[in-house]
């Protein structure tokens, strides 16, 4: 072979590199695109061209045995079938709603999503807000910017976080980072999951409603699956009570977001820290008005080290597959 | 007008000394009037010195609301008094030299409020590293649908935290941001014994290690703008500072130069210089969060302070041991 200057590795790619088909730029490859740089794969990145993409991966996908998704790419059984040699499929994101579980399994093809990576992140934020809506920390910067100290008298008195009980829907790793934080501030955690976990020290209950009836405040910490989607509706928000906050940092979806708007503006909910909305980026304008919620624009999990740490794993997840290794955060089925 | 039941003469006298600009939160009257004959010189159309005066052979005991400045002249006209009741977390405002001096006991309201403060100080450091206040701004505007995602914020596991003055509020402050999994450092009139963190002699040096200071300490001559240009300086340019202590600990002026040119990544402030006055620079900042002084502000609080002025002003009558003496050294 007559020696050629070396390459860009995306202008030619050589046989022995194998593709990893992306539809669609997660974020995280926006953001950090020189962290997929390997010499184990390389990306097939199906954006680029100016064809559909049903007809780009007919033509080109074929013989594509990974692909890396996000939720603006999600794999559906049509995409599946598109991709006859697809073996894993690798999401950025810890959620994994965007993608056809059944159908994969069904076909035996592996799922690994940035488990783990975003828990503390999470944790912290979710936290945050519910501080945030109890203590009204928002409200009282914009009390303070909007000139009305002292000028309205006495800000008004917000709630103790220390003896209330704090339901966590879904105890993951999510879930019980934020356990392990609301303990600290005296709180009494209980939860709901799918099945109790046998290392939970904490008060399990089979439903969210019932978990509802007997706490202060609910944090939404599960997977958006369809037995989750609008979990969180009315009469949940009832029996959580007038006084009742909700937060939620997993997925809009998972609450009746037009019946939580309901409640809260008819004050049967005490109030609501979200960082997740039904259809992001456009939230109810009645929440727009309300002081008693905080609004956070999907932002508050992520961190630039959750990022990166997201991309490593993402990262070593398929160069463990092309190296025919165990991979690192397989979805396993509970 | 006295307008309390006659049988309220037989009750001890408690003289109330109260600023008209106090919030309503420190002062319980009604609870207050079930124990105690109050003399208030607020509710008489006498002039304040010469009601002092009159009442003083009578006066044992005193009930400062919330900030109400105390100082030694006040204390000169009250010959009789052995009590000054405190109802805000700081005592700043009373002069503790002249109690020393005089023997009469000062107690404190700290205990009351150390979780609630404590909470607030971590509600107000994620705020800050998340740009949550900034972030529910940036929603309510219209601009996530108009502009797109908003700026990534920073982590908070894993940071260090400085925490300056270890007492029952910086000691609440610690074990909520261990379980974030921060690790703690703290500076303190002297090192605390079987305290599991770091201590620095100097606020300077904890500053160095330090990516966050958690203001908790009170208000003395020697820690008034503890906080200053150095010690910013140390903290560096992604250091973030939140104050729930007192104004006066940090050099506001220099602390709002440092924000508008960048040189510290953030502020959480509960507290100012000259309350109720808040610099303006800091109104339109992202990574500035600013509170009314309310981090005290729970009912749960207003019980806890209402039971321990009224306990400790109960014990002094009954000559019982004080829940909570101040030491003044």
């Amino acid at each position: 072979m007559e020696s050629q200057p070396p390459q860009e590795r995306s202008e030619q790619p050589t046989k022995e590199v194998p593709h990893v088909l992306v539809m669609k730029p997660p974020p995280l490859l926006t953001l950090f695109e020189d962290k997929f740089i390997s010499t184990k794969f390389q990306l097939l990145k199906a954006w680029e061209s100016t064809l559909p993409l049903d007809q780009f991966l007919t033509a080109y996908a074929g013989s594509v045995r990974a692909v890396l998704c996000s939720g603006a790419s999600p794999i559906t059984p049509h995409i599946i079938q598109l991709l006859p040699s697809l073996q894993l499929v690798v999401t950025a994101s810890a959620g994994t709603n965007h993608i056809d579980l059944n159908e994969c399994r069904r076909l035996g093809i592996a799922v690994t999503n940035a488990a783990g990576v975003f828990s503390d992140d999470a944790a912290d934020a979710a936290v945050g807000l519910l501080i945030d809506v109890l203590r009204k920390i928002s409200a009282a910067h914009r009390f303070v910017r909007h000139r009305l100290w002292p000028a309205t008298g006495d800000y008004p008195l917000g709630s103790k976080l220390g003896g209330k009980r704090v339901g966590i829907v879904g105890l993951g790793s999510i879930g019980s980072a934020v356990a392990k934080r609301l303990e600290a501030f005296g709180c009494t955690v209980l939860y709901n999951s799918r099945k109790p976990k046998p290392w939970a020290p904490y008060p399990f209950y089979s439903n969210v409603h019932e978990l509802a009836v007997d706490s202060d405040a609910l944090v939404v910490c599960c997977g958006l699956t369809a037995e989750t989607r609008h979990m969180i509706n009315r009469q949940v928000m009832v029996a959580l009570g007038k006084q009742g906050i909700i937060v939620n940092v997993a997925r809009g979806a998972i609450i009746d977001e037009k019946q939580m708007v309901e409640c809260l503006v008819h004050g049967e909910i005490g109030g609501a820290g979200l960082d997740v909305f039904e259809n992001e980026p456009n939230v109810p304008k009645e929440l727009l008005e309300l002081d008693n919620v905080v609004l956070s624009p999907h932002r508050a999990v992520f961190t630039p080290e959750g990022f990166m740490a997201a991309c490593d794993q993402v990262v070593a997840n398929l160069e463990a597959f092309f190296e025919h290794k165990p991979l690192l955060s397989p979805l396993i089925d509970e | 007008m006295d307008s309390q039941p006659f049988l309220a003469k037989t009750f001890p006298p408690l003289l109330v000394l109260r600023s008209p600009s106090v919030p309503p939160f420190f002062f319980f009257k009604s609870q207050l009037q079930a124990h105690f004959h109050l003399l208030d010189p607020l509710d008489s159309s006498e002039p304040t010195h010469s009601f002092l005066s009159r009442h003083a052979p009578s006066v044992l005991a005193l009930l400062c609301v919330g900030a109400t400045p105390i100082s030694s002249e006040t204390l000169s006209l009250l010959p009789s008094l052995k009590l000054v009741v405190a109802s805000s977390a700081g005592f700043d405002h009373i002069d503790l030299q002249e109690c020393r001096r005089r023997g009469i006991t000062v107690t404190t309201a700290g205990q009351a409020f150390s979780e609630d403060v404590a909470d607030f100080a971590v509600g107000l450091l994620i705020d800050v590293l998340r740009r949550m206040s900034a972030g529910d701004r940036y929603v309510r505007s219209g601009s996530w649908v108009t502009k797109g995602e908003y700026p990534l914020g920073a982590k908070l596991s894993g940071k260090r935290i400085g925490i300056v003055g270890l007492g029952r509020i910086g000691s609440e402050v610690a074990k909520r941001l261990v379980a974030f999994g921060c690790s703690i450092a703290y500076c303190s009139r002297k090192e605390k014994p079987l305290v599991p963190y770091a201590y620095h002699s100097t606020v300077d040096e904890l500053a160095k290690k330090s990516d966050a200071l958690i203001l908790c300490s009170s208000l003395t001559k020697e820690t008034h703008h503890m906080i200053d240009h150095g010690v910013m300086e140390a903290l560096g340019k992604e250091g973030v500072i939140v104050n729930v202590g007192r104004g006066g600990l940090v050099d506001e002026k220099e602390l709002v130069k440092f924000l508008v040119q960048g040189q510290i990544g953030g502020a959480g402030l509960d507290v100012y210089e000259d309350e109720p006055l808040v610099p303006q620079e800091l109104f339109a900042m992202e990574n500035v969060v600013l509170a009314p002084h309310a981090s005290v502000y729970t009912p749960e609080s207003s019980t806890a302070l209402q039971e321990l002025v009224i306990g400790n002003l109960k014990a002094f009558f009954s000559n019982e041991p004080l829940l909570s003496a101040a030491q003044l050294e």
